[in-house]
């Protein structure tokens, strides 16, 4: 009986642990090869989750190219999958919505510091459900009373991008010194995702949101209208990627990093809204 | 263990197969009682006196803690005051589609509380089947305390609704009878037949619908969003502050448990005692 008991907790956690990895490909040593190495595997792909469409088609293209490759995404707010890593989940790839989160990772001992790339640029907007039932139709219209504003969290990439363009809105005379503190008033909740934001304000339970611009996808251009904010303004949001340091599988994580980096890569991130680094 | 004097008449080798079978049993129950109780104790042995202590003045974190215990109470209340009626129909009376309503009261209990969020937002919310009509007499539900109460009612009123439909169910119908015969009306039957007969299964129901209240958080980030001292409850600032500041979250945790057990086992104590004096 007590073997069985024995048995079933080896078997336990056996399931639990990582898949044994495979032995490194006998071509590794060739750097040169890579591109052209048949890979294969598993790839484990922490993204933003401002990049859920984008990196989902980069995916999906990804493993047309490489058949006996899979990549296994988990998008969520930068914050939370730079906890995640931290405290050890098994992950090849991480690509971060800012530079900060990254920053978690690398003090965490899960990526080298300089290994990360900066693979593609974003902007902030302002959005409001379709029909605007709040009348917010300039940026200034969000310290308007009563008006329910949802921004990320402030850990959230998008949240602190949202921050700093208060921050440099309040210095500006056309916006005001009590913009920050006006706008902030209207705030309702702080969300933990760029996503949230979206899809509460295109459910119509906010008045106005701030976003990507990314984030305005084709499919959700009729359920909500975007406010430009204007380039002095706007915080340019940097992504950068990076392999995790201890993969078991270096080449396939490098090989979709690059492929991200690519024009073909690149001309993906800019179809949707993203502006690609040059 | 005291030895029955029954027993000693009993053989030797009897006894050491009991004692053998008491042996075996606590092997096969230990495990269960490690996992439950190991992440538990890791809690408190990663927290600390210190940052506990230093925590317990930061205004977030009691913040969340008064508006937990604030709104646990008050689902508790509403769930007595509507779910005692609802559940004394469903345990009394037969009628079509007693079976359906009795398991739509308890679809709660097994939904994911995420899919209990939006299902909110669908019919509380502005756009919503209720709030639209909600909204238009000016009466805004989605991103307020009233919302987290809902979101707590909801996912955990059921669990005090099933409970004392059972109670009910097992209150015999011959000594309400004999209690009308005796000249009691149906109000003072109630209070004095019924409710003391059924106190423990429906104090029990009542502790299970506050300890889940007590941690409900999917429905209410979707629903009630997440604003410090506003919506955000317990265990929304431990989802928050495992991504900024972990100590928060440890501290809150650890507050979480030592509340839950502290009330579990009172009332257990209570009820003991209840039952013993009956």
């Amino acid at each position: 009986m007590r073997c069985i008991i024995v048995g079933l907790i080896m078997l336990v956690l056996g399931a639990c642990g990582q898949p044994a990895a495979a032995p490194p490909d006998a071509s590794a040593d060739t750097a040169a090869s890579v591109a052209d190495a048949a890979l294969s595997g598993e790839l484990t792909v922490f993204a933003a989750a401002s990049l859920t469409e984008a990196f989902t088609a980069l995916g999906q293209q990804f493993e047309a190219d490489h058949p006996d490759t899979t990549i296994v995404f988990n998008f969520a707010g930068s914050q939370q999958l730079a906890q995640q890593l931290a405290q050890g989940a098994p992950v090849d790839v991480f690509a971060s919505a800012n530079p900060r989160q990254m920053e978690v990772a690398i003090e965490a001992g899960r990526i080298v510091s300089g290994t990360q790339q900066v693979f593609v640029r974003n902007r902030l907007v302002a959005i409001t459900p379709a029909d605007n039932p709040g009348a917010v139709n300039t940026l200034q219209d969000l310290t308007n009373p009563d008006l329910k504003v949802i921004l990320a969290a402030e850990d959230v990439p998008v949240g602190g991008y949202s921050r700093d363009y208060l921050d440099k809105a309040t210095v500006d005379p056309d916006f005001g010194s009590e913009y920050k503190d006006a706008v902030l008033a209207n705030v309702v909740s702080y969300e933990e995702s760029v996503k949230v934001v979206l899809t509460k304000v295109a459910l119509g339970e906010a008045d106005a949101g701030i976003v990507y611009s990314s984030d305005v996808t084709p499919d959700q251009a009729d359920q909500v209208a975007r406010i430009d904010i204007p380039d002095e303004f706007n915080t340019i949001a940097t992504y950068p990627i990076a392999v995790v340091e201890d993969t078991a599988q270096p080449e396939p994580a490098q090989a979709f990093i690059d492929y991200v980096l690519s024009a073909d890569g690149q001309a993906v991130l800019g179809a949707y809204g993203f502006i690609p680094v040059e | 263990m005291a030895v029955q004097p029954a027993q000693r008449t009993f053989p030797r080798l009897m006894i050491r197969r009991r004692h053998a079978n008491i042996i075996m049993l606590v092997i096969l129950a230990l495990p269960l009682l490690l996992f439950v109780g190991l992440p538990l104790l890791a809690l408190l042995l990663r927290a600390g006196l210190g940052v506990l202590l230093q925590n317990l003045a930061n205004t977030q974190v009691m913040q969340a803690v008064g508006l937990s215990l604030m709104t646990t109470t008050l689902t508790t209340l509403l769930a007595v005051l509507m779910g005692t009626p609802l559940a004394y129909l469903l345990a009394r009376y037969e009628f079509r589609g007693r079976n359906i309503v009795e398991t739509m009261i308890e679809l709660p209990m097994v939904l994911p509380p995420a899919v209990a969020g939006v299902a909110l937002l669908m019919a509380f919310g502005r756009r919503g089947v209720l709030g639209s009509y909600l909204s238009d007499a000016g009466l805004e539900l989605a991103f307020t305390q009233t919302a987290v109460v809902l979101a707590q009612l909801f996912v955990a009123g059921p669990f005090y609704v099933k409970a004392a439909i059972a109670g009910f169910a097992r209150v015999e119908k011959d000594m309400k009878e004999a209690a009308a015969i005796d000249g009691a009306g149906p109000l003072a039957t109630f209070r004095q037949i019924t409710v003391p007969l059924t106190w423990p299964a429906l104090s029990g129901g009542l502790v299970m619908t506050w300890a889940r209240a007590l941690g409900e958080f999917g429905a209410t980030i979707i629903f009630a969003g997440n604003f410090p001292g506003r919506t955000q409850t317990m265990p929304l600032a431990i989802y928050i502050g495992f991504e900024l500041d972990l100590s928060v979250a440890l501290t809150l945790s650890i507050m979480l448990l030592v509340i839950s057990f502290g009330v579990l086992l009172v009332v257990k104590g209570l009820l003991r005692q209840r039952i013993g004096s009956i």
